[in-house]
This record gives structure tokens, C-alpha cells and sequence, in this order.
């Protein structure tokens, strides 16, 4: 027994020696390489488990723009090599992969997480590591962690300005329907006191389990109250069961007004395109933005990944964090992350959604709204788009 | 309430009951007369919805003339797949795991990860757009305020279709007496000749391709996706659990009381919570009878 004691401690000694000993050599010779060295960056989002449908793509835009700049010549003239890690739509996976990219592959920057309940997991391991993450999807807000860079829409950057568009053009009476979680609840929020002020009524609020695939009930309740306009926070797979279900009874976007804000070119697929013509959703950005830079982006996209393939909102989102990362480095002509952070306040790149720029305080970027409604052939035909809205990720209610 | 929501709400429990009970039968088998506890039977019903895409693909490639009839064919092939995927399965795995429920659990619930990322590798980790045939899609309009969707009609239909077939196969042919006896006595079945490891791998590949046939009708009002079985799986379970394992009429009564009541429920409550509330029956439903609604009298 004593013998066995004395040899586990020994085994112990010997592999904390190790452990401390490793990393202290890594630094040195990394510190000592020349200035041609790849720069490590960490991509983190979930290619297996339930999540992997609306993640799993984004890494295919953020690794093609990390080939563009790298083709172009890198960062600071250093090549970027990406380390792709897993979360298996799982949070604490996703906090052991941040510590995975952060303490062992020592990576000067994380582009990753998709839900809110990931980012929250990863959060303290990045305050604690003092990492770096750029956070590319379309959330709730009531965050600002000095370690996130925030690239997608919060809240009110959505639903303001749809439910005032909605006000003006589709009519003032409102049926809220939602899958039963944060980002839903709180968008909802913002947008009674905004469908007040515009001068409209809520006349019917109703939350599913996330997965839920029975609607009938809530349609039948939606039929009965006739609302103008019905807006949708569902999201994932229930909104297929949703809109199949509307459409089997005569409810579509052609003859009611709906607007789905979780909805992006991509879910239109499994939707089916024929359940969606005509359906209202409200994003940062459409594949079907007319500008030059959105058009080399929708190319180089579809020459890497095939001509059939789609790109919604999150993806582009992912791309531009990219850039955005790149140039913040640039400009702090560091890759430290407090230097780079500060170096991102007030900087501003033409992005495909058009010219972004981060706030000058709030680590969230002043973004275009956009609405539109879907086309037979699943994409968006933009119908308003508003001017550059400030990031307020603390809305007073 | 109006009058035409409450028939509406009426009709939508008995289609929620239909679809229920379609989603609860095969497990019903595999779980209430094996005691498989398959954790994999949502990702069979996912394979099942898959197969179905497959045949409209291929349908609207080689025979867009026949697009219309491909949803027969679709629930036939999805039957047949998923059946023999079942078959398989039992002979390569669940077969060395009869007496050890907990294994089988973790065993199934390892399976079905591999299921969905089997599908995530095939499929794409997008759901897939399996197209409703023309002659489902609209309503059948009642009355101006009434509307009722064929594609659940169909699904009534054909869950009764389903119940029948079982019924029949169960207690009407020779495959059912070799598999009711063996269930009951399995040293004295085997005994009298009946070649019970055939029985077994006969019975859950039954099982298994009932889960493909209703995961091949839902693909009319739900998602097919890499996680699609995920959605279905939950509720099965508790349909056959609170029916009472053992019990095929049990698993009946229990998806048609879920049915309604959750249809009820739904009206006057919040989605969220109408789906507490049926879980909180349940659980006192169980505390009371822990057997579920039918227990059958066994002497142990």
C-alpha cells in the first residue's frame, strides 16, 4: 500500500513538472520565431448535436475568409492557421474547447458559439484566459463582456425596427408567438412598449418548448384573435412544424402578414420553399444585397462550396468578424487583446451588409436593419432597409 | 370561445391523438412487449422521414409524371429500411442486451448519436425539404370558420390503418401467437419448438418499421432534420409509460387522454405551460396507478 502511494505521488510530481514545464519552453520558442510564424485562431461552434443546423456553416464562412486573407497576405504579414474546435451543442464542451483553444493552443483570437447559453458557458473562460471572442449571431443583448466583440444583431437592432415597419405598412394588431427561451422572451419585451408607442396592440403572446412540433392549438388561437401581423420568435426545427401547419390550414405569407425574425435563407430550405413565399423576416443581412462587396462574397462563397449552397445572416457574420478582427489587429498594429479591443472602438470596414462599424464603447457594431420577404426560390426580396442603428444592448424598458 | 375554435380545437386533439398514438405503436412493441428500452427510436422514425425525401427525390428526377402518388411509396419504402435497419440492429446489438435494461439505455442512447450524425455526414446538418403531394396540402373548409387540414386527415387515417395491421399481425396471425407466447414464457415457448431468437429479431424489426412509417407521415407537419428524432422521442415515451408498458389499448387510451387534454390545456393556457401541465398529470397519474392506465394483472 505504501509502496504503491509513494509511487503514484512520484508519478504525480513528475507530470506537474511536466505540465509546468511545457508551456514555459512553448513560450520561449514562440517568442523567438520570426514574424513569418502562422498566428493561431480558434473557430468554436457546434458541427454535431442539434445546433450544428445553424452553426455548423457559419465555420464554412469564416475559414474562407481567413483563406482570402491569407492569400492576400495574411495579418501583419503572418499567415492565420485556424484551429477548428467542436462544441457539440453542448455548453460545457463548449467552455472546455474555449480552454482547450485558449490555455493549449495559445490562439490569439476565438470566432465562435451560436447560442446564448454557449456564449454564457464560454464567457468567464475567456475573462478568465483574457482571450478574445468574436460572437457572430443575432442575440438578446443585456451583455458586454470586455472579451466579446459582439458582430450580430442585438435586440433592439431587430425587433425595433421591424415591429415599427410593421406598424406603418401591415397593420397595428399583433400576435406574438415564440419559442420558450431568452432570446424570444426578451426580444418580446422590447417589442410591447415599441408596439405601444407605434400605436398597436398585442392581442395575443404565446411560448413553445424549443423542439415543439404541435402548432395547431396556437394557430386555431390565432384564428380566432385575426390579428394584422403575426411575429415569430420561433426558431430551429419547430419553425418548419410552424409553418407547415399554417399553410395546411390557408394561413401564408401571401394572405397574412407574417414576419418570422429567426428565419434566414438557410432555415427557408428545410421550411420548404413553397411554405415561406411571401413570409416577412428582419435581418442584418440577405444573400440578396446589391452591393460589389456582397457580390465578390456570395462568388467566392459559391465557387469554394458549391453553386446550390445559400448563406444567411449568421455566415456573413462570421466572415465579417474576420475582417474586422484583421483590421483591429492592423490598427493596433498588436495582436494583444486589450490593444486589439481598444483599437476596434469606432472602426469601421464594407462589409457585404454594407459599411459596419463597432460602437465606440459597447464592444456591439452600428448595423443596418433589413426587411424583406421570401421569394419562391428561397431567397429574400428586400422591401426596407434602414440607416446604420446604434447598438444599445441595454434597452431601457 | 367560439363555437367554430372549440370544434377546431376538438378535431385538433383527435389529430394530436392520431399522431401520438402513430409516433407511441412501434415503441409500444419494442419497448411494451420486449422491454427494450430503445432510446433510438426517435432517430428509426428520423431514418424513416429521410427515406421518404429520398423517394421524392427521386421521384421528381425519374418520374415527375408519378409525383403524386410518390408518398405511398414513400411510407412503404420507409417501412421497409427502417424494418430491416431494426432487424440488424437486434441480431448485432440489442440481442446481447436483453437482461440489462441500464446497458440497453445507454446503449440505444449511444446509437441514436450515432444515428444523427450519421445523417448530419449524408443529409447536411440542414433540415431537408420533404415536399407534401398536392393532394394533401389545403383544408378541407367545414364551414367558413372551420378548417380542417387534409394532411391530418390523412394521418388519422392511416394511424388507424396502422392500429389495424397491428391488431391483426398481433392477435390474428401465426407470427403474433409465436411472439405473445414467447413474451409470456420464453423457456416454455421455446420449449414448444418456437424459434424464439427469430421471434425476437422479427419483432423489434416490426417495431422499428412502424417507427419509420410514422416518422415518414410527419414529415407532412414537423422538420426533417439530424434532430428531428430528438423531438419525438420525449413524448413517445411518456405516451407508453403513462399507457402502461405491456399494454398496446393502454398506449391508445393514453395518447388520445394526452391528445385532448393537452389540446384543452393549450386553448386556455400558454403553450409552455399546457405541456407543464400534462407532464404534472402524468407524474400524479403515476404516483397513484405506477403501472400506467392499464396495467395487465400479472402474477410475479
Amino acid at each position: 500500500m505504501m509502496k504503491k502511494t509513494r509511487r503514484s505521488f512520484l508519478k504525480t510530481a513528475l507530470a506537474t513538472t511536466a505540465a509546468t514545464a511545457l508551456p514555459g519552453s512553448m513560450f520561449l520558442r514562440a517568442s523567438s520565431v520570426s514574424a513569418a510564424e502562422p498566428v493561431k485562431v480558434g473557430i468554436l461552434h457546434s458541427l454535431t448535436g442539434t445546433v450544428a443546423i445553424a452553426e455548423a456553416h457559419v465555420v464554412d464562412a469564416e475559414k474562407l475568409a481567413i483563406e482570402e486573407i491569407n492569400a492576400a497576405g495574411g495579418v501583419m504579414g503572418r499567415q492565420i492557421q485556424p484551429v477548428v474546435e467542436d462544441g457539440a451543442s453542448d455548453w460545457p464542451t463548449f467552455a472546455e474547447k474555449a480552454q482547450k483553444l485558449l490555455e493549449g493552443d495559445k490562439v490569439s483570437t476565438v470566432f465562435g458559439c451560436y447560442t446564448s447559453a454557449s456564449r454564457k458557458a464560454v464567457l468567464p473562460v475567456f475573462e478568465r484566459y483574457k482571450g478574445l471572442l468574436y460572437y457572430p449571431t443575432y442575440y438578446e443583448g443585456l451583455e458586454m463582456s470586455k472579451n466579446i466583440m459582439y458582430t450580430g444583431q442585438e435586440a433592439t437592432q431587430s425587433v425595433i425596427p421591424a415591429v415599427n415597419w410593421l406598424a406603418k405598412n401591415k397593420g397595428k394588431t399583433f400576435f406574438l408567438v415564440g419559442s420558450d427561451y431568452i432570446w424570444p422572451r426578451t426580444t418580446n419585451r422590447i417589442a410591447h412598449p415599441t408596439i405601444a408607442k407605434a400605436g398597436g396592440t398585442v392581442v395575443g403572446e404565446d411560448y413553445f418548448p424549443l423542439g415543439t412540433v404541435e402548432f395547431s392549438s396556437v394557430i386555431n388561437k390565432i384564428k380566432a384573435a385575426k390579428p394584422d401581423v403575426i411575429l415569430s420568435t420561433i426558431v430551429g426545427g419547430s419553425n418548419v412544424a410552424f409553418f407547415k401547419q399554417l399553410n395546411s390550414v390557408g394561413i401564408t405569407g401571401k394572405n397574412q402578414a407574417i414576419m418570422a425574425l429567426a428565419v434566414t435563407e438557410e432555415e427557408a430550405i428545410g421550411i420548404g420553399r413553397e411554405n415561406i413565399t411571401g413570409v416577412l423576416s428582419c435581418m442584418g443581412y440577405f444573400q440578396s444585397v446589391q452591393n460589389p462587396q456582397n457580390q465578390k462574397f456570395v462568388a467566392a462563397f459559391k465557387a469554394k462550396y458549391g453553386q446550390d449552397r445559400v448563406i444567411g445572416d449568421t455566415m456573413e457574420a462570421g466572415y465579417l468578424s474576420v475582417y474586422m478582427w484583421k483590421l483591429a489587429v492592423e490598427k493596433a498594429q498588436s495582436f494583444d487583446v486589450e490593444k486589439v479591443v481598444a483599437a476596434s472602438s469606432n472602426l469601421g470596414w464594407d462589409a457585404p451588409e454594407g459599411a459596419v462599424k463597432f460602437h465606440v464603447s459597447n464592444h456591439h457594431l452600428w448595423k443596418h436593419a433589413r426587411i424583406g420577404e421570401f421569394t419562391p426560390d428561397g431567397q429574400v426580396h428586400i422591401l426596407y432597409e434602414s440607416p446604420l442603428i446604434e447598438p444599445n444592448p441595454f434597452p431601457k424598458l | 370561445m367560439s363555437f367554430d375554435t372549440f370544434v377546431t380545437q376538438v378535431f385538433n386533439g383527435l389529430s394530436l391523438f392520431t399522431v401520438l398514438a402513430l409516433m407511441s405503436i412501434g415503441l409500444a412493441i419494442v419497448f411494451g412487449l420486449m422491454g427494450v428500452i430503445n432510446m433510438a427510436h426517435g432517430e428509426l422514425m428520423a431514418l424513416g422521414a429521410y427515406m421518404t425525401y429520398l423517394t421524392s427525390v427521386v421521384f421528381t428526377r425519374f418520374l415527375p409524371s408519378m409525383s403524386g402518388a410518390y408518398f405511398f411509396v414513400g411510407i412503404l419504402v420507409a417501412f421497409a429500411v427502417t424494418s430491416a435497419v431494426g432487424f440488424v440492429l437486434e441480431r448485432v446489438m440489442i440481442r446481447h442486451l436483453y437482461k440489462r435494461p441500464l446497458d440497453t439505455m445507454l446503449a440505444t442512447w449511444g446509437l441514436s448519436l450515432v444515428f444523427q450524425q450519421l445523417f448530419r455526414q449524408l443529409f447536411g446538418p440542414i433540415d431537408v425539404s420533404v415536399p407534401t403531394v398536392s393532394w394533401l396540402q389545403g383544408a378541407w373548409n367545414v364551414t367558413p370558420g372551420i378548417a380542417i387540414p387534409l394532411s391530418r386527415i390523412f394521418i388519422i387515417g392511416l394511424t388507424l390503418a396502422v392500429a389495424l395491421f397491428v391488431y391483426l399481425f398481433l392477435f390474428r396471425s401465426r407470427w403474433g401467437l409465436r411472439i405473445r407466447s414467447v413474451m409470456q414464457n420464453r423457456a416454455m415457448a421455446g420449449a414448444a419448438g418456437i424459434n424464439t431468437e427469430r421471434v425476437d429479431a422479427v419483432t423489434f424489426a416490426v417495431g422499428c418499421g412502424l417507427a419509420g412509417i410514422a416518422g415518414s407521415a410527419l414529415t407532412m407537419i414537423a422538420s426533417t432534420g439530424p434532430a428531428t428524432g430528438q423531438q419525438y422521442i420525449v413524448d413517445t415515451f411518456i405516451v407508453v409509460v403513462f399507457g402502461g408498458v405491456e399494454s398496446l389499448v393502454g398506449t391508445f387510451l393514453s395518447a388520445f387522454s394526452i391528445g385532448e387534454l393537452q389540446s384543452m390545456f393549450e386553448i386556455v393556457l400558454s403553450g409552455s405551460m399546457a405541456k407543464a401541465a400534462i407532464l404534472m398529470l402524468v407524474i400524479v397519474a403515476l404516483y397513484f396507478r405506477p403501472n400506467g392506465l392499464f396495467a395487465i394483472k400479472v402474477r410475479r
